[in-house]
């Protein structure tokens, strides 16, 4: 029983992770047809951004305050960089799906090639506050206290979006844009700048993800972005791209699974199970779990 | 294909073009020279044509004559290779979709392109915004019933009855409508409709009709028409544009346009 429950939480600390990713990929792709590989670069920068601020910048630091200020600038780092990404690269290449595949992994390549320039491969260690340092002790079973920490920002990730598609002008028109770009045009919106918008909003979320992943994995490495984009992909597959409860049911999925196969079956069969329910759901349901149309229009 | 109408005798004869309007006002659009290739494939051929304020054109022609490809050009979802577009004297030839949408031109789509996963007053409400709030009111929150504006379109489409429905769950004809009172929020001068009538049940026809009648003669809109329904055009439209192979074959009143010998062979012609 206690490793059921330590399972459950660890597969939901995981899933958290991976719906930051997630969520933040299945609206680009919703929105804008994009499949954005450079999605595990703003991880990355979200990561380094954090350790580096809790390491040199000034008033910022390893602990309490001093860590939230690192988040936040690593947070801000990433969010910048999705910015600048959209605005420079994605958007000259609007609706040229090869050239933007080209780019977006070109980037997913270079800017953890960059980072292991200025920082070198080997993981560096990444400041675990005091607060979520340790364990606490459920039914008995003493859980690390950092997936509790992981597990409440991914809920309050997906409020702030909730409620972002759902009150705010900005998310009718993200909302109906997924469903009929050409539409909102015709309305006279300029639905690119919600491209902009929605790209800086994902990036700020895999950014995030890249501090919390930090102290989830206790150390950060150039390319775990690559490696967690993988399965968020699974998930906005999953999950389909028109809802945002789809994208977080999915990653709770996606993330149980992974704990319970490597826990009671061989380590890395995890994995395996995850690629099989992926492929067990686009046998049965194409659009995903929520999926209830597949139209396509043809102007 | 045998999908174009049989011309009629033509009983008036090719008279002295009665249907013209000869304002002396600046068209509401001018399309001057437009044309569109592809790869050295001329889709839309040096059209040249004026639509004047109030009027209701009907643009007809073979499948594959370019007719949703000069909507395009019309609306800005693709560039024209040569020509210019202008929209009540301004030229919009190079103004992204949303800018001309602004400028006052809307259209439909041949699949009906209402937000399926929204309520009729949400997708109203969308479009109203769209009109008033083009301030950078970012958090601004939206309304869920789209809040004033919203029900005098509906009433206008006879739909404020199923404002509370998701827009998915209407019928084809009022998704027809929905699309019109999503237009009409932005309070268009030019409307570009798309075969409003394609997969339209036959009952619910003639009420489309008589909304889109409304639309014209009420709220003084200008229509050009994309339809493959001929009763429904030569009861509405002022004048009839016909295209071939992407040229334009004739531009006149109805019936000295179905008696123009070129119109009938090409109908003919690709029927036979």
């Amino acid at each position: 029983m206690s490793t059921v429950i330590l399972l459950v939480v660890t597969g939901f600390g995981l899933g958290a992770l991976y719906f930051l990713i997630a969520s933040g990929l299945s609206l680009i792709f919703g929105l804008m047809d994009v499949l954005n590989f450079a999605h595990g670069a703003f991880l990355a920068i979200g990561a380094y951004g954090t350790w580096w601020a809790a390491n040199f910048l000034p008033g910022a630091g390893p602990d309490g305050l001093g860590f939230l200020l690192a988040v936040t600038f690593g947070v801000a780092a990433g969010t910048l960089a999705a910015t600048l990404v959209e605005l420079c690269v994605i958007r000259p290449l609007y609706g040229r799906h090869r050239e933007q595949i080209l780019a977006t992994v070109g980037l997913s390549l270079a800017v953890p090639a960059l980072i292991q320039a200025v920082w070198g491969a080997d993981p560096l260690t990444f400041p675990k506050p005091e607060l979520v340092s340790g364990t606490v002790s459920l039914l008995d079973v003493h859980i690390p206290r950092d997936r509790f920490l992981l597990i409440l920002a991914a809920v309050a990730v997906f409020t702030v979006l909730w409620l972002f598609n759902s009150r705010t002008r900005y998310g009718l028109i993200v909302r109906a844009g997924v469903q009929d770009r050409a539409m909102v045009t015709a309305l006279g919106i300029d639905v690119r700048r919600s491209f902009t918008l929605v790209f800086a909003i994902g990036g700020a979320a895999a950014a995030l993800a890249g501090s919390l992943g930090g102290l989830y994995f206790g150390v950060v490495t150039p390319t775990q972005g690559l490696s967690l984009l993988v399965f968020a992909f699974i998930v906005v597959v999953i999950g389909g791209t028109t809802s945002l409860t789809g994208c977080a049911i999915a990653s709770v999925a996606v993330g149980l699974i992974q704990q319970f196969a490597n826990y009671y079956t061989v380590a890395g069969l995890g994995d395996i199970a995850v690629v099989i329910v992926l492929a067990l759901v686009l046998l049965t349901r194409q659009g995903g779990l929520t999926s209830k149309k597949s139209a396509e229009r043809v102007a | 294909m045998t999908n174009g109408p049989t011309a009629p005798a033509g009983p008036h004869g090719p008279a002295e073009v009665p249907g013209t309007v000869t304002t002396t006002a600046v068209p509401v659009l001018a399309l001057e020279n437009l044309s569109w290739s592809v790869g050295g494939a001329l889709i839309v051929d040096d059209i040249t044509m004026r639509v004047g304020e109030g009027e209701f054109v009907a643009l007809i022609g073979p499948n594959g004559a370019g007719k949703t490809s000069l909507f395009n050009l019309v609306s800005g979802l693709t560039r024209p290779t040569g020509g210019s577009v202008r929209l009540a004297g301004t030229d919009v030839t190079r103004h992204a979709p949303h800018r001309r949408a602004r400028l006052g031109m809307g259209r439909t789509f041949q699949t009906s392109s209402v937000f399926g996963d929204l309520t009729v007053g949400a997708n109203v409400g969308l479009a109203v915004q769209a009109r008033t709030g083009e301030s950078r009111r970012f958090w601004r929150p939206a309304s869920p019933d789209g809040g004033a504006g919203a029900t005098d379109v509906l009433d206008l489409v006879r739909l404020s009855h199923r404002s509370d429905v998701l827009a998915g769950d209407l019928s084809h004809g009022d998704k027809r409508k929905l699309e019109l009172a999503l237009l009409l929020a932005r309070r268009p001068r030019l409307i570009l409709l798309d075969e409003p009538m394609a997969g339209v049940s036959a009952g619910e026809i003639d009420e489309l009709t008589t909304v889109i009648g409304d639309v014209h003669r009420e709220q003084g809109c200008t229509v050009l028409m994309v339809e493959h329904h001929m009763e429904v055009l030569l009861d509405m439209a002022d004048r009839l544009a016909v295209m071939h192979h992407g040229a334009l074959l004739a531009l006149t009143d109805p019936d000295s346009a179905m008696a123009d010998p070129e119109v009938q062979a090409a109908y003919l012609g690709d029927g036979a």
